[in-house]
């Protein structure tokens, strides 16, 4: 019986992270993976001026469903409306979600031989993350509501046996994170 | 070409954009997101009960889309700003 090792709420009211040194390694690798997905992607020649008050080039959803998913259309049916809007929130967004896995990623340092407490800005940049994640993982397993996968259905060669199996320890730690800062059990 | 006297007309009524209809944001169920994230997020963000919060989760499971929040197109747009900003898959429009 190998005990599950995730978030938990210390009595002081931290949060404390406890992973086994190669799930360290293995998050560190997921957050680098993610900071470079999501990070900020505009041309060269995008405008200087705009850029630095962070106003963007790009109108269409991104061509990766993964990031599409993380920077959704606001307005579904107005093109010209969703344009506008995501030329105004998608640099930050992409900074934002890029600093939160970087924060999570530093932090895993003195997690490292063990476990470690959490700044409360740190325990945000892993919830969201670790949701972020998730999400890139669903979109790439393709996960459903109607036609769940279960671990114990795949084959030993399936080739989404080892994401899968990722997705769902990330889902486990992700629901030990929300019950740690006191969200709903 | 006449140069027209300058003079201060009356706004005319955009029929596209109705005023006095507020706008609200949406949130879309997705099979990624943990129930009890979604709760946390509406708890946290938009200051909702633990029982509100939870209502409008379970809408947005059942129902496929929830209305989380109305007002001014501005507000929207940062309500929406805010729930992508957590991951979920929010849209905003105006009321019908």
């Amino acid at each position: 019986m190998t005990v599950r090792h995730a978030f938990r709420r210390t009595r002081r009211g931290e949060v404390e992270l406890t992973l086994r040194p190669e799930e360290a390694g293995v998050l560190a690798d997921l957050l680098d993976q993610l900071a470079d997905l999501v990070g900020p992607e505009e041309p060269p020649d995008a405008d200087p001026l705009d850029a630095l008050v962070g106003i963007g080039t790009q109108t269409r959803p991104p061509d990766d469903p993964a990031l599409a998913r993380l920077f959704p259309s606001a307005y579904p049916d107005d093109d010209a409306a969703a344009g506008e809007f995501r030329r105004y929130t998608e640099p930050d967004l992409r900074t934002r979600k890029r600093e939160q896995a970087l924060a999570a990623r530093a932090s895993l340092e003195r997690v490292e031989r063990g476990s470690g407490r959490l700044t409360p800005d740190e325990a945000r940049a892993w919830l969201l993350a670790l949701n972020d994640l998730r999400l890139v993982y669903g979109i790439r397993l393709q996960v459903s509501d109607d036609e769940p996968v279960d671990l114990e259905d795949l084959e030993a060669d399936d080739p989404r046996l080892l994401p899968m199996a990722h997705y769902q320890w990330l889902t486990y730690l992700q629901a030990t994170l929300v019950e740690a800062l006191g969200g709903p059990a | 070409m006449s140069v027209a006297p300058v003079e201060l007309d009356e706004p005319v009524t955009d029929e596209v954009t109705q005023p006095d209809r507020p706008w609200i944001t949406l949130v879309w169920n997705d099979p990624v997101n943990l129930m009890s994230y979604v709760t946390y997020v509406f708890q946290q963000y938009f200051g909702y009960s633990r029982e509100k919060a939870t209502e409008l989760m379970l809408d947005v499971h059942h129902r496929g889309r929830a209305v989380v929040s109305s007002g001014t197109r501005e507000e929207m747009e940062r309500d929406v700003t805010a729930m992508h900003g957590y991951g979920l898959w929010a849209t905003l429009q105006q009321d019908k």
